[in-house]
């Protein structure tokens, strides 16, 4: 197989929005000093004007962006998911979703694959936070095609968004001349009879490895990509539970609250099959290189094809 | 208007924040009643506001950032006729629209959802900031408690304001002096108030915030201040208007009961008739 490219997503979501910034003027981007690394900075290159710096305050950030989406804009606040998701919470709930207010957040940086940086800066609870919040979409993309598709789609969306972007780089899985992206529906990638493996964000790539491994070892795994967390596809992972009968969710977040459990409260009253949870277990993480990280934590191809062989013997 | 017909409006909105408490049997009297006489000035005189059309793209804005007082904004808005006075005695039932807190999805005239302490002004930061984008000549006021700048995040909006000249944006510290625990100075003091918020670039102008002259004065020159954003602050007390309430910082958080309702409501008609 030829080495595929590797884009980080976070490079995805600066190029969508210096291209949907073309076509839309009340598109806005708003960064908490952290321009170059969010990659909001290839906005604000072209659009200097539409970019706001609101420097390290980013439950700042959360209230400007509310207020400007009040007067017609769209605005995009950018910061690490950790500031985000977790500093700036309450802000994102009181004033941008108990009003269902029309921003976007883009949360880069997710995960334990932030790497060297270590703990206080890999957020694994965000999904979990951000999905309990009423009417906030919370979409992880698995690649540069999907995470610039994903930008598109939460602009069009009039309401919150929740994007949660990453640091490393990874492959290009989907192709963007045939790539469709709805929010809310689950995409197949890869079917199979003996188990369903539900995955969301980089952990989509590792899964759908990780199955090439299990059919050399004669398993018929299923791959699905949530992409959108909330509202999930809570139909094609029930009737693919049905199919198969085994359930594993893979994600690079905690076990706790994220894809796993939203998969499991879905499934709890349809149809209640086992499922795996596959993801950070009750622990923070620490430094050190990504890639050596996500082996580490179980998140590889390697470590997840032998937890789903283990769970299906 | 005079100051005579602003006072009267005034009073009114006044009867309709204590029937609206009473109503409810629970909420915030203090500190809507020691804000009454500026909500007064902006909506009957200084802003370009329409009931007919609440959401009008070239309005003023204002935004509660001191949300608890929502039945001071909701008997402004009322009396202002956004919708009925009446409707006042629904505050925080069941099925009302009337929420404890300010929510600008369901009540005509909020233009901004809040209560949670702190997160108003840099909603209303954002705001200014897109009049300024777009080069439109709205204002936006913010109303926050001398309690409430406690909160980090104020400075935080107060900091990008000021750096950002936004000189479009009002605004006004209730400084009723106190909080739900005592007097502001002794839990945690945010004074010199004035001070402060020049040292973050804004034009800082001092009145007293029950006398329509100061008031009148001090909008009228932060709508002519250029290049900076102003705040007022307004030496109020808590409870103005009812005897039993004035300066009592028990008051900031309860309702009257039957026979201190019929006081309060005493007190008001009597002021109405002077």
């Amino acid at each position: 197989m030829p080495e595929m490219k590797k884009i980080a997503t976070r490079e995805s979501y600066g190029e969508a929005l210096a291209e949907l910034g073309r076509e839309h003027e009340n598109l806005v981007v708003l960064d908490a000093d952290l321009a170059g690394a969010t990659k909001t900075g290839t906005f604000k290159k072209v659009f200097p004007e539409r970019h706001i710096d609101c420097g390290i305050a980013e439950a700042n950030m959360m209230g400007i962006a509310a207020g400007l989406s009040t007067c017609g804009k769209v605005p995009f606040a950018s910061t690490f998911a950790m500031f985000a998701a977790g500093r700036a919470y309450e802000q994102v709930r009181n004033s941008i979703g108990y009003p269902h207010l029309n921003v976007k957040i883009g949360a880069t940086h997710a995960g334990i694959s932030v790497g060297e940086d270590g703990a206080t800066h890999q957020c694994n609870e965000d999904i979990a936070l951000m999905r309990t919040i009423p009417g906030m979409v919370v979409i992880n993309p698995c690649d540069d095609t999907e995470a610039k598709a994903a930008v598109k789609a939460a602009y069009e969306y009039e309401g919150p968004v929740y994007l949660r972007f990453g640091r490393l780089a990874i492959p290009v899985l989907n192709d963007p001349e045939t790539y469709k992206f709805e929010i809310g529906k689950g995409i197949v990638m890869r079917e199979g009879t003996d188990v369903t493996i539900v995955a969301t964000g980089l952990c989509v790539g590792n899964s759908l490895e990780a199955a090439e491994k299990l059919a050399e070892q004669g398993i018929s795994a299923e791959v699905i990509n949530i992409h959108t967390i909330k509202p999930l596809d809570e139909e094609l992972i029930i009737a693919s539970a049905r199919k198969t009968g085994k359930v594993v969710t893979v994600e690079e977040h905690s076990v706790i609250g994220g894809l796993g459990s939203a998969v499991c409260d879905a499934l709890c009253a349809a149809y209640p099959a086992p499922v795996l949870k596959i993801g950070v277990n009750d622990t923070f993480g620490e430094s050190g290189p990504a890639k050596d990280l996500l082996v580490k934590y179980g998140l590889d191809a390697d470590s997840i094809a032998a937890k789903v062989k283990g769970y299906l013997s | 208007m005079t100051n005579k017909e602003l006072k009267k409006i005034a009073n009114d909105i006044r009867k309709g924040i204590v029937t609206a408490v009473f109503h409810a049997k629970s909420g915030h009297p203090g500190g809507s009643l020691s804000a009454a006489d500026i909500l007064t000035y902006l909506y009957f005189e200084e802003m370009n506001v329409d009931p007919a059309e609440p959401k009008k793209a070239d309005r003023d804005r204002f935004v509660l950032s001191k949300g608890h007082i929502a039945p001071g904004l909701y008997s402004t808005l009322a009396h202002r006729e956004f919708f009925p006075v009446e409707d006042l005695k629904t505050l925080r039932h069941v099925g009302s629209y009337l929420q404890g807190h300010p929510d600008m999805k369901h009540i005509p005239g909020v233009d901004m959802s809040s209560g949670s302490l702190g997160q108003g002004l840099s909603a209303a930061v954002g705001m200014a900031l897109a009049g300024k984008m777009d080069q439109k000549d709205y204002r936006v006021y913010c109303m926050c408690g001398d309690g409430e700048i406690q909160e980090g995040q104020i400075w935080e909006a107060a900091m990008k304001a000021g750096h950002l000249g936004l000189d479009n944006l009002c605004v006004i510290v209730d400084n009723n002096g106190l909080q739900i625990d005592g007097n502001v100075a002794d839990v945690c003091s945010p004074y010199p108030i004035a001070d402060k918020f020049k040292a973050f670039n804004f034009d800082v102008i001092e009145i007293d915030g029950h006398d329509f002259d100061q008031i009148r004065g001090a909008f009228t020159a932060a709508k002519d201040n250029k290049g900076k954003p102003t705040c007022i602050v307004a030496k109020t007390h808590k409870g103005q208007g009812v005897s039993f309430m004035t300066d009592q910082a028990g008051w900031h958080g309860k309702a009257p009961n039957e026979e201190e309702y019929k006081i309060a409501m005493a007190d008001l008609e009597k002021a109405g008739e002077e």
